[in-house]
């Protein structure tokens, strides 16, 4: 169809606007809560297109022949053929035309890195900036939503096959979507008690509200995928009796990358010095951010200075909740300068807004406490780019003695995570790599073990939640294809 | 939800449940856990599993209301659903033959003990238990560590019943009797473990203890409940909870536990006072 689409001119109510005119409307700002406002709550920061944006944002598309923003996005959706829709008002044909290739719009709309994908390739970026793909993907999402016209998908006809997902994160949502609706029996397992995995317990409200995450878990519901909460599948059951015992024909194991890296420097166990995973799941899992109405507490921010290391989008993230439960300087400590940050640009011009302080260029080599033990500063040692290292990104080399101490009551580390070892220590006929990340053939995400697939950051350490979503959507393809004895073996290809 | 079974209170404040967990029961092992957590706005709490009964399908916990949460449990009966139980976590207990076994609970660290004690004793061992409270209304489990021990101890702070004095005298007493002891096992508050190991060390006998420190998860996610033994970082979650006593920085882990104190202190407050203000006790 988008063969036919590239048009010169384009019929608006009844107006014809040249490419030419096009290309003079601005970029559309995403509206977003006052910075001084969103410092003392929760809620979610963007407040998201209105039609009339979201339909000036899509006529900046000028409908390329060779839309190559399709081969940025990791799951191909037909990105021009839904901002057509949305230019000529069918916003609810446009949300269909997405969920084609992606399941999860209103969560990948929020969170994933548009700047490095679809945007990065758009035509536009060259001469202007690239069409807000991103915020089009989330109004469409929300609107369907919103207005009340979500379909739950079709399923087939039972096939009596049982697939068991292991983790109900985006991973293993994605895989169990497809599952259902090709007709198998998914039950889903999840080691928390709250379902969504990351989306729960590692990104906060403020930038993806969790009722939308539970919304599209309540979709899966209707389709009919079963969910069992507080099952560590290594621990409460292994992969080898949900097999044997328990009959199932096929699992997934989308259980992410779980197990939080520390620097190893002096004074790490010191009061006071959290790992990004547990400040975050203390704030968005166990709602502690409302203690005492909820019970957990969190580490008291109010008036203290928070430092958190690393740029990611954890990172941004967990500083921006300092800064939310009220830190009087929440800094962020980063070895590599901006331009090397793997967090969102969105998320970096969100956490410069709210007043939060980038220390780039810096590294901490030890935290330093009191007699009781707690955390009351962190020696940096400033840091310049000498050449590229194995990611491509300029090495960070120490400045010789120009080590300071920052006063700080609060260490947050979020410099990534490993894997967790239970999958590998209960199941070790899967095989592993190095870095103990799964392998899997690409094509199929099909571990060494017969019948087990993998995929999300279990198999690419941490990653996105599009190449994650990507990857339960190959293995559902796969295991479909196995279980109804129609797979072919790609080593003939 | 997990249905309470039974419940009954052991000692003042320390109270038994036996709750309905299939999965759990029948995969237990001797050292492991459970994460509980009450209802919608609970916190998660590890709990050491005491026993396990697979056929019946349940699971046995024993808590001394400390905090917020274990007070609250506390008042839990028999029929009373719990929202979220999951596990078995952590490590199980090395069992094996060491010869001479040494059992040592202290208060609610009992609980903690005697599943060990079992599996130690079906392992072979001559199994020794020193079963420590501060009086002779705490005592708890006497008989059933009884009936697992080749020779049983209690000794009492205030010398109300049994040894008077710490568990780790009548260690020391055990130890100086010229008895060859191969293998401690130290189950309670963070001094008197410390306590242990120091008694232990000179005679380079191998001990373990099980560690309590804060978790979020309980699956190795958080980080929280990391420790400092020897010069490695472990997480007491996946890589524990029993650890080499001799290696175990003690202070760290006590000073690590207080992180929350003040909020802890003021959430167990109101809640005794909601508590007192519904009249429910």
């Amino acid at each position: 169809m988008h063969d036919d689409n590239h048009k010169e001119t384009y019929t608006m109510d009844n107006k014809t606007i040249t490419t030419k005119e096009r290309l003079a409307i601005p970029r559309q700002e995403m509206p977003a809560q006052d910075p001084n406002e969103r410092v003392r709550n929760f809620k979610e920061v963007n407040l998201g297109y209105t039609a009339e944006l979201a339909q000036q944002e899509a006529m900046r598309c000028i409908q390329c022949k060779d839309p190559v923003c399709i081969k940025g996005c990791p799951v191909n959706i037909k990105i021009d053929e839904f901002i057509h829709l949305v230019a000529e008002g069918d916003f609810l044909g446009a949300a269909r035309k997405i969920k084609e290739d992606n399941v999860l719009p209103a969560i990948c709309g929020r969170v994933c890195p548009q700047e490095d994908q679809c945007e990065k390739e758009c035509v536009l970026s060259k001469k202007h900036k690239p069409v807000a793909i991103g915020n089009l993907e989330r109004f469409v999402a929300d609107y369907e939503r919103e207005t009340g016209n979500v379909k739950v998908p079709t399923v087939k006809a039972a096939t009596g096959k049982k697939v068991a997902v292991i983790g109900s994160g985006p991973a293993g949502l994605s895989c169990a979507n497809d599952l259902a609706q090709m007709g198998h029996e998914v039950v889903v397992f999840e080691a928390l008690h709250e379902l969504g995995g990351v989306l729960m317990y590692g990104v906060p409200e403020f930038r993806l509200p969790k009722e939308i995450v539970q919304q599209e878990i309540d979709v899966l519901r209707e389709m009919g995928v079963t969910f069992q909460t507080d099952v560590v599948v290594g621990r409460s059951v292994t992969i080898d009796e949900l097999i044997e015992e328990d009959g199932f024909h096929a699992v997934f194991i989308g259980v992410g990358a779980g197990l939080p890296w520390f620097m190893g420097i002096p004074g790490e166990n010191l009061v006071g010095v959290l790992s990004a995973n547990e400040f975050l799941t203390r704030v968005n899992l166990m709602k502690a951010y409302d203690f005492p109405e909820s019970d957990t507490p969190v580490f008291d921010c109010k008036g203290k200075n928070v430092a958190v290391f690393g740029g990611g989008n954890t990172a941004m993230d967990a500083v921006r909740t300092a800064k939310r439960l009220g830190a009087e300087h929440a800094y962020i400590v980063y070895r590599r300068s901006e331009a090397e940050m793997p967090a969102r640009v969105e998320e970096i011009h969100h956490a410069k807004q709210e007043g939060i302080e980038f220390l780039l260029l810096q590294n901490p080599v030890e935290f330093q406490g009191d007699d009781r033990h707690w955390l009351t500063g962190v020696k940096c040692v400033k840091m310049e780019l000498g050449e590229p290292d194995d990611s491509g990104r300029r090495r960070p080399v120490a400045i010789e003695g120009s080590e300071y101490i920052l006063p700080i009551d609060m260490a947050v580390i979020s410099i990534g995570n490993g894997s967790n070892p239970l999958i590998k220590q209960t199941t070790p006929d899967i095989e592993v790599s190095k870095r103990e990340t799964i392998v899997v053939d690409v094509n199929t995400m099909a571990t060494s073990k017969e019948n087990v697939y993998a995929g999300g950051d279990i198999v690419t350490g941490g990653a996105t939640v599009i190449l994650a979503m990507g990857a339960g959507r190959t293995a559902a393809k796969a295991i479909n294809e196995k279980l109804m004895g129609t797979a072919q073996s790609y080593n003939e290809w | 939800m997990f249905k309470i079974v039974s419940a009954q209170f052991l000692a003042e404040n320390i109270k038994k449940f036996e709750i309905e967990a299939p999965r759990i029961a029948k995969k237990r092992k001797a050292g492991q856990f459970i994460m509980l957590r009450i209802g919608t706005k609970g916190e998660r709490i590890p709990l050491t599993i005491a026993d396990s009964n697979p056929d019946k399908g349940t699971i046995t916990i024993i808590a001394q209301g400390a905090g917020r949460t274990t007070h609250e449990l506390n008042q839990k009966e028999a029929g009373d659903l719990i929202d979220d139980i999951v596990g078995p976590l952590g490590t199980p207990s090395h069992i094996e033959n060491f010869g001479t076994a040494v059992s040592i609970g202290g208060g609610v660290g009992t609980a903690i003990a005697y599943p060990t004690a079992v599996a130690l004793k079906e392992a072979g061992n001559h199994v020794i238990t020193i079963n420590g409270a501060r009086s002779k209304d705490m005592v708890l489990l006497e008989d059933e560590m009884k009936s697992v021990s080749d020779e049983a101890y209690i000794t009492t702070d205030d010398g109300s019943y049994g040894f008077h004095g710490f568990v780790t005298q009548k260690l020391q007493e055990l130890i100086d009797s010229g008895k060859k002891i191969d293998y401690v096992l130290a189950i309670g508050p963070i001094p008197m473990m410390k306590a242990v190991a120091d008694v232990t060390r000179p005679y380079g006998i191998k001990t373990v203890v099980s560690l309590n420190p804060i978790m979020v998860d309980g699956t190795g996610m958080c980080g929280g409940c990391r420790v400092t033994v020897g010069d490695e970082i472990k997480f007491a979650c996946v890589d524990g909870p029993e650890f080499d006593a001799h290696l175990v920085d003690f202070t760290n882990l006590n000073d690590r536990n207080r992180i929350y104190g003040k909020e802890e202190a003021a959430s167990d407050e109101s809640f005794k006072h909601r508590c007192h203000l519904e009249g429910n006790h």
